[in-house]
């Protein structure tokens, strides 16, 4: 190859930008490269939503006869929890991916750019919003096969949606948390299981929570997936809503605050060790 | 560019020191690589080669000592080095689900190139490469060979005047080894400046214009292919007997001042550096003398042969080396 044709003598400069236009060019870029993956791998969509839809047809059908739910059919009552825990799921993802790229090396390649490096980060979290997105929409169709018939009007579906992805939001910067913590695949695979399920069963998910023993129940009630499912289940099916919806918009921000400096500090930390 | 920034050496590292908890990695470590020339950092595992990349590429901060990277010192201008270095790990980092050509897009926009820019020496690059064929399928179906390739050309991208490469063809098969190391000559002749670690003292010969020598954090040797071999030893000449009986009577035969005697392998040696007079002299003698050569080789002067000639100690000691390896490796993460 003659020095005219060979591309790796051409110069190339960087073109000049603003410090904004780059770190949200990075941003775009790593958000476009984590939902690329979702569309490379459907199989990963239909695995999340296979355990909520396990969930939903074992409860509503097996166990949803002996709960009482009052006013509400239990179908109506479940679908709430069942979208909740499905988001939830769908969160880990971003444990399992940034375990995935710390695992491969890629974290080094993206450190070794001038680029922003919380982009990483942020690029998981935007596919796990797109991710419920999908497994939400699928949730919807087979929660309304098995009978659930919300009463909400157009601005209370708004809001479903506005509460779920803060929700999303929220539990995937705790779930980068947990990416970061973990040092194998294996761990990133189940911690987010370990920690999900006991959390949506010590809630309002499945049943009503005013049967649990004591201190079960002071916990059920305060803890934040059950604000985000009564706050949800009273906007889809006019049950009350209480304080809850307040209740879990606060619980949502405050983890976001939290975990999203915390998370960042420990990716800076983790990738330069 | 500014003009205080083309200097001589395009890499200069000074008294590089790092700690693993309590395991010293690097002692101190200092060289220099010229503009536009290859450098290999030649050592075993768990000498300290990929922390010292690791720390060069701003991944890890050194404890102690700095270097300037195409004039941009690593503690106090990160970014500066991060634009001018291209990097590529021991394992390939690339992006499974994407495909060649999206790989290349996404580090082009992330070195900082126009759109424009990033389309057309992605194209470029893997037109060089060989990948255009394989350009629109996800990187999970190229082999190990394309991924090397894949990953050379992504640090490639924005053209940057400094390439490090760690270790760039351990893992390969024999003949994507010699097609990697054409590669990095060609890298080499386009006048980018290149600092590769390897173990294995063949391909340090191949590629590099100079050589570090470095075993347990410090440098032990430097100086080009050449002056390191005849450092250590010469290629030698080595003539198996065949009976152990006339061991002692071909020592004498061969007379040479460049003479060594293995008994166990019945191994008589001599420096090669005679050419072919030396070579007739030294079987005619042993004919004279009626001793029967059982085999005649070649022997070059190996890894080992350096170790064992500047440290004492072999390069690949079995005891001590997986253990030093796996310890570097878990603290890596």
């Amino acid at each position: 190859m003659s020095p005219e044709t060979n591309p790796l003598i051409a110069r190339v400069e960087p073109e000049k930008r603003s410090r904004l236009f780059w770190l949200l060019n990075d941003t775009y870029e790593m958000m476009r490269r984590s939902i690329r993956h979702i569309t490379r791998s459907l199989d990963q969509v239909l695995s999340l939503v296979l355990f909520p839809i396990m969930f939903l047809l074992l409860n509503r059908y097996v166990l949803g006869g002996a709960i009482d739910t009052g006013s509400v059919s239990y179908a109506n009552y479940l679908f709430a929890g069942i979208l909740v825990q499905t988001l939830a799921f769908g969160a880990n993802y971003t444990t399992i991916n940034l375990a995935v790229d710390l695992k491969e090396g890629i974290v080094d390649r993206f450190r070794s750019l001038p680029m922003a490096s919380s982009a990483l980060v942020v690029g998981h979290i935007a596919s796990d919003l797109v991710r419920n997105v999908i497994s939400s929409t699928i949730m919807i169709v087979v929660g309304f096969a098995v009978g659930f018939r919300p009463n909400a009007s157009f601005t209370d579906w708004l809001l479903v949606i506005g509460l779920s992805l803060l929700f999303t939001l929220a539990i995937s910067w705790l779930s980068a948390i947990l990416g970061l913590l973990v040092k194998t695949l294996e761990a990133a695979q189940w911690i987010g299981f370990v920690v999900i399920f006991p959390l949506t069963f010590i809630s309002s998910a499945f049943v009503p929570t005013d049967t649990m023993p004591g201190p079960l129940q002071a916990f059920a009630e305060n803890q934040p997936l059950t604000h985000v499912i009564n706050a949800v289940r009273s906007l889809l099916v006019g049950t009350e809503m209480g304080n809850s919806a307040w209740m879990a918009t606060i619980w949502c921000i405050g983890i976001i605050v939290v975990s999203v400096p915390l998370a960042t500090w420990m990716f800076r930390r983790r990738s330069s060790k | 560019m500014t003009a205080s920034k083309i200097t001589e050496h395009a890499v200069r590292v000074k008294d590089l020191q790092k700690s693993f908890g309590t395991l010293k990695v690097l002692k101190g470590i200092n060289f220099t690589v010229k503009r536009g020339s290859i450098l290999a950092v030649l050592g075993p595992n768990g000498a300290g080669k990929t922390t010292t990349v690791r720390i060069l590429s701003t991944l890890l901060k050194p404890e102690g000592g700095t270097a300037v990277i195409n004039g941009h010192d690593i503690l106090t201008e990160p970014a500066g080095v991060r634009a001018s270095i291209g990097l590529t790990g021991q394992y390939a980092a690339v992006d499974e689900y994407l495909t060649g050509e999206e790989n290349l897009m996404l580090m082009g926009r992330l070195y900082r190139l126009s759109v424009a820019d990033s389309a057309r020496r992605a194209q470029d690059l893997l037109t060089l490469f060989e990948l255009q064929e394989a350009s629109k399928r996800p990187v999970k179906t190229y082999s190990g060979g394309m991924r090397r390739k894949l990953d050379l050309a992504m640090s490639m991208i924005a053209s940057p005047p400094v390439i490090f490469l760690d270790e760039p063809t351990t893992g390969l098969d024999p003949r994507s080894r010699i097609a990697m190391w054409d590669t990095i000559k060609l890298l080499a002749k386009s006048g980018v400046t290149i600092l590769l670690t390897t173990q294995y003292m063949d391909e340090a010969d191949n590629l590099a214009d100079n050589i570090v020598v470095i075993d347990g954090g410090k440098v032990i040797a430097e100086g080009t292919p050449n002056e390191l071999k005849s450092k250590v030893g010469t290629d030698r000449l080595e003539f198996t007997i065949g009976k152990s009986s006339s061991f002692e009577k071909a020592q004498k035969a061969v007379n040479s001042s460049t003479l060594q005697a293995d008994a166990d392998r019945r191994v008589i040696s001599i420096a090669s550096t005679g050419g072919i007079p030396m070579v007739r002299s030294a079987l005619e003698q042993l004919e004279k003398a009626k001793i029967e050569v059982e085999n005649i080789s070649l022997h070059r002067p190996t890894l080992d042969d350096v170790f064992l000639s500047l440290t004492g100690h072999a390069a690949t000691n079995e005891e001590k080396e997986p253990n030093a390896a796996t310890k570097q490796k878990g603290k890596k993460k």
